[in-house]
């Protein structure tokens, strides 16, 4: 015979029983395991509900409610249990993979640009920005686009300064973009807003030559554009492109391709005009060669010198590129010394 | 050309300080790039004469002389010059004098001789690098005067760098000219001084090219002294000039050039057969230049002939058979004028430059020629004494160029400045530059002086203007312009955007020459020269570049041999074919690697880059293109690589470029240790892209499918590719190959091949007998087309 009391002790004695079982293990898988003793279909304590049957009619609600307390209470100490364990499984996880963050870091590095890439995708920026379209132009080109055009008749005493690399008696490696101006001309029509950049040649090689170098080219044609106007879009590039305020200063010189012509200095950006190795100590540096289109370079490519006039500018990048960095030999441009290169990433 | 200050001064003097003037001249467009003492610092140096010479009791070629240096004293000064005689007035630096370089003189036992100072030389005393001798003062030397109060040492020269269009300023004269005008400073009157004609001798002089020689001048002078030493006043300018002396009769012809700009010459004329004849050289002639240099004449060269031929290069150099020399006693003496064309060129295609022909390129003053004749006449009976004949002028004046009025409008100089200028400005400038100027409607009628070759329209005119005034009058400012929208192709890459993609995957961007050696050319396999310099710098730079390789490889090289052993470099460039006909000129973009595939890095092994690294960069660069799929890898031999392991890019079956290892044989000729891997591919085939299209994504789930095949080995896995993508049709959104193995549990000659393939279906969720029948499908298709069975 069952009596409601023995029911009682017995649960409350399996209560005990798991608790100190829920407390005593010490992995979340054993805590499940004692889930599904205690609280599982076939369960210690769901078999308690069997003794319902062997009840009283009257008692049996009473002890069903001690039956699912007892439940009650085991499920809690489960959760519990589960809950300190997950929580300590992982702060032994952390405490397991803690890594040495100092260690670098893996894979490939960054490689990086030319130095004078890297001056000619700033410059071209600039320019773009300014309104100016981007033409290109071949590097063996012939006499005529290189020469003639650009008003540099053949024995021209201008051509003894070009230094120039000849295949034949027609064909040459350009001496300067300024070819460029003349094919764009040839194929549009005013107004013209373009910069060319390029790889120019000339047969010299020493300290402060390489047979091959940079040029960057501008020409600006409209109606009345004028020598003001020139000065006005140098000197705000010019600003721009060293990030500094600068005086500029314009001296005549002489280019047959236009007039009137300049050489335009820079107040020294290295030792800002006070005098240093770079400038010689005359707190100016030469930056750039410009003038006016020469009325018969437009001849040449059909364009009404009467209506229309222009500018045109040429500049140095490897020239820009030691300026603005600093570069104290123009030869390491072209030795490709990696140890070199990798200062421009 | 280098001006001396106190010549210039004696032309023009403004009251500015030398580097004023320097200034002044470079604002306007005659640089200035250097100003130089005449004479180093030197003190303590006097002039003296020697009184006595006696050798050296126990030196051979040592002398002891007596030299007088005023107010009674005499001095004992042992000396070695072989040119120390009796009655030369010469350089004495006395005890304590300081020379330059540091060298003090003091008293000195020189082989038990007592020497009480120093004989100088010009070297001694810094005005030359070398000397001979003693410098020879001359009789008109007051013993005992600072030298450097004597020779006027204390001046400086201006290093004029003109521009070629400005040879009026290659004189004294024409320098002096040119600052009075941009200083206002009043110029020395320029008087000319006939000399009479004493002698009656005069020699035929034929003119046979007016066109190229328009003006002739010349002269007869008998019975000179050659032996006479040039005065040392004129020495000295020439020296500061930089100007050799060299002959008495040639330092005064150099002189006149340096003065007013006229270059002569003169002729020994006992050397000279009949008359003088201008012409063009005819066939076979040739001549033996002044320099000793033999040449061949060329018909479209004028020269100077008697009737046995040519005797001098007209306007660049004379010729060794007539030229004067320690015995010549009759001169004939040459003033001319030569059309800037005819010797334009010239000189330079003889391999010659001289400030003859420097001049003459540039345009000298057509009317010259005779004032500098009477110049030179003065100067030489003077020096070397003699009979001046009568002068023998020929002038052809229709074929001497003309200054014609141009029309200057006062609206276009405001116009092409940007700011007008005052007519009074206008007419001041352009008159102070020797322009004769008269009014006219719109402005004025400007004519030039006979010496501005340059000056020849309306905007000479303006940048005359410009530069005197000075171009920093002219404000600056910016242009109002008409805005345009530029072209933005999308169906175009941008070269930046595929070098940012090399940098990304640590490829170090490189520009190397476009010349290359052209035995490394062949080496690497060009099959043609490219177009060949006719005049390289160097025989390693003679050809252009077929290929970026020659390049990066001696990158490569470079680096390596600089300790550097990972190396990934690329380069974008121009390559060229074709030899005499059409050049091509197209740009390529190219890369090359060696060393580890990774940085030396913690946590992974350290393998060696290969074909596949390489390969996954180029394909990268093709993913640009938004179009990856129609680029394709194809099994092909080249030269230079190793053909095992090379492969023919081809963009939608086009050959667009090459990737592969670097042939073993080259790379033990190049002394790698390492095989490097090179890629190389038309610049225009990766640059042409899609404008990406929406396509509509799928909702229903995807299922993944893996297979290994075994096939033999020589089936590629782009033709397992093919036929999986052919099978699996519109279902196949992904497939992947993600293993190749060969050895165990595979037979030999066979490899397994690991495919992943995801299969959806853009309307429906795909049944899993579907996808089993397609893979059944596959597997079939692969055993009937390429001999493969699905790995058990």
């Amino acid at each position: 015979m069952t009596s409601i009391q023995s029911v009682e002790q017995d649960l409350a004695r399996l209560v005990d029983e798991a608790r100190v079982a829920i407390a005593g293990v010490a992995e979340v898988a054993a805590v499940e395991e004692l889930r599904v003793h205690y609280l599982g279909k076939k369960g210690v304590l769901s078999e308690q509900l069997k003794r319902l049957g062997t009840l009283p009619q009257e008692e049996r609600p009473l002890v069903g409610k001690w039956v699912n307390d007892a439940k009650a209470a085991v499920q809690q100490a489960l959760v519990v249990r589960r809950g300190a364990l997950e929580i300590a499984a992982r702060d032994a996880q952390l405490v397991a993979e803690v890594v040495d963050v100092t260690l670098p870091g893996r894979g490939l590095r960054q490689g990086g640009l030319h130095p004078v890439t890297r001056t000619l995708e700033r410059l071209e920026t600039l320019f773009v920005r300014m309104g100016f379209t981007i033409a290109d132009g071949p590097e063996i080109e012939d006499d005529y686009h290189n020469f003639e055009a650009l008003n540099i008749p053949p024995n021209h005493p201008s051509r003894a300064m070009h230094d120039t690399f000849y295949f034949d008696a027609h064909r040459l490696l350009r001496t300067h973009t300024s070819p460029v101006q003349i094919r764009h001309m040839e194929a549009h029509r005013p107004p013209l807003r373009v910069i060319a950049a390029g790889r120019v040649f000339r047969c010299d090689s020493d300290v402060t030559h390489t047979p091959m170098f940079h040029q960057i080219e501008g020409l600006l044609v409209d109606e009345a554009v004028s020598f003001a106007d020139l000065k006005g879009v140098l000197a705000e590039f010019l600003e721009q492109f060293f990030e500094t305020s600068l005086k500029l200063r314009l001296r005549p010189s002489y280019f047959p391709f236009t007039e009137p012509s300049a050489e335009v200095d820079i107040s020294c950006v290295m030792c800002g005009a006070k005098g240093c190795r770079v400038c010689k100590q005359t707190g100016w540096l030469e930056v750039l060669g410009c003038g006016m289109v020469h009325p018969e370079v437009f001849r040449h490519v059909g364009i009404d010198s009467e209506r229309w006039s222009g500018f045109a500018f040429g500049l140095g990048v490897e020239r820009l590129a030691m300026l603005r960095y600093g570069v104290n030999d123009l030869r390491l441009f072209y030795e490709n010394d990696l140890r070199f290169l990798q200062q421009f990433r | 050309m280098r001006l001396s200050e106190q010549w210039l001064r004696e032309w023009v003097s403004p009251k500015l300080s030398s580097e004023a003037i320097a200034a002044r001249f470079t604002m306007a467009g005659i640089e200035v790039g250097a100003i130089e003492p005449v004479a180093p610092g030197f003190e303590g140096v006097i002039v003296g004469e020697i009184l006595s010479v006696a050798s050296h009791p126990s030196a051979d070629k040592l002398k002891v002389c007596r030299v007088d240096i005023g107010k009674g004293r005499e001095l004992s000064i042992v000396c070695g010059a072989d040119n120390a005689a009796v009655g030369l007035k010469v350089p004495v630096a006395m005890i304590g004098a300081a020379l330059p370089g540091g060298v003090r003189v003091e008293r000195a036992d020189i082989r038990g001789v007592a020497s009480e100072g120093m004989l100088c030389s010009e070297a001694e005393l810094g005005l030359e690098q070398t000397a001979s001798g003693l410098l020879v003062l001359g009789g008109e030397a007051p013993v005992g005067e600072p030298l450097r109060d004597f020779l006027k040492l204390d001046d400086v020269t201006f290093e004029l760098e003109l521009t070629p269009n400005r040879g009026d300023c290659l004189s004294v004269a024409g320098a002096a000219r040119e600052l009075a005008a941009l200083t206002g400073a009043p110029q020395r009157k320029r008087t000319v001084r006939r000399v009479r004609a004493r002698g009656k001798r005069r020699l035929p002089v034929a003119i046979r090219a007016n066109k190229e020689c328009g003006h002739y001048v010349g002269r007869v002078i008998e019975g000179i002294d050659a032996n006479v030493l040039t005065p040392i006043w004129m020495r000295e300018r020439l020296r500061r000039a930089g100007v050799r002396s060299i002959h008495p009769v040639v330092d005064v012809t150099n002189y006149v050039m340096l003065e007013l700009g006229q270059p002569m010459h003169a002729f020994d004329l006992t050397c000279l057969t009949g008359g003088i004849e201008v012409r063009r050289a005819r066939p076979r002639e040739r001549l033996r230049l002044l320099d000793g240099k033999e040449i061949d004449v060329t018909t479209d060269t004028l020269v100077i002939a008697d009737q046995s031929g040519p005797l001098a290069l007209a306007g660049i150099m004379g010729g060794a058979a007539s030229a004067v020399g320690a015995g010549t006693r009759n001169l004939f003496l040459e003033s001319a004028w030569f059309s800037p064309g005819t010797i334009a060129g010239r000189a330079r295609a003889f391999g010659l430059q001289t400030e003859s022909a420097q001049r003459f390129e540039r345009g000298v003053d057509p009317e010259l020629a005779p004032i500098a004749m009477e110049r030179a006449t003065e100067l030489l009976v003077a020096i070397v004494g003699g009979r001046a004949g009568p002068v023998i002028e020929r002038r052809a004046a229709a074929q001497l160029p003309k200054r014609r009025p141009i029309l200057l409008r006062r609206e276009r100089i405001g116009r092409m400045l940007g700011k007008a200028m005052a007519d009074v400005v206008v007419t001041t400038i352009l008159k102070r530059l020797g322009m004769r100027v008269t009014s006219a409607a719109a402005g004025w009628r400007v004519t030039a002086p006979s010496h501005r070759f340059d000056v020849e329209r309306e905007i000479d005119l303006i940048e005359e203007l410009a530069r005197v005034h000075g171009y920093d009058k002219i404000p600056a400012q910016r242009p109002l312009l008409r805005m345009h929208a530029p072209q933005l192709p999308e169906g175009r890459g941008t070269t930046a955007k595929l070098r940012s993609v090399l940098a990304a995957r640590d490829y170090q961007e490189v520009i190397t020459y476009s010349f290359v050696d052209p035995e490394l050319q062949g080496l690497v396999g060009s099959t043609e020269e490219g177009p060949r310099l006719a005049n390289p710098i160097s025989a390693d730079m003679a050809v252009m570049r077929t290929s970026l390789w020659p390049g990066l490889l001696k990158t490569i090289i470079h680096n390596r041999n600089r300790q550097l052993s990972r190396v990934r470099v690329f380069e974008i460039g121009r390559c060229f074919a074709g030899g005499s006909a059409e050049v091509i000129q197209d740009s390529r973009i190219g890369g090359a690697i060696i060393g580890a595939a990774l940085p030396e890095q913690w946590g992974s092994a350290s393998r060696p880059a290969d074909f596949f690294d390489a390969k996954g960069d180029v394909e990268a660069l093709f993913a640009l293109s938004g179009e990856p799929s129609e680029f394709s890898f194809e099994r092909g031999d080249h030269p230079a690589l190793h053909p095992g392991q090379s492969a023919r890019l081809l963009r939608r079956g086009q050959a667009v470029g090459w990737i592969g290892r670097l042939h073993p044989a080259l790379q033990s000729r190049l002394d790698l240790d390492e095989p490097p891997v090179l890629f190389e591919v038309d610049l225009e085939a990766v640059l042409r892209a899609k404008i990406p299209a929406f396509r509509e994504i799928s909702r229903y789930p995807s299922i993944r499918r893996d297979l290994a095949i075994v096939l033999p080995d020589d089936v590629s896995a782009k033709t397992l590719l093919e036929v999986a993508q052919r099978v699996a049709g519109n279902l196949l959104v992904d497939l992947q190959l993600f293993d190749e193995y060969r050895g165990k549990g595979i037979d030999s000659g066979r490899k397994s091949l690991a495919l992943a393939l995801t299969l959806q279906d853009s309307s429906r969720t795909l049944k899993e007998e579907e996808v089993e029948a397609l893979v059944g499908r596959l597997v079939a298709a692969v055993e009937s087309e390429l001999g493969g069975t699905l790995r058990g």
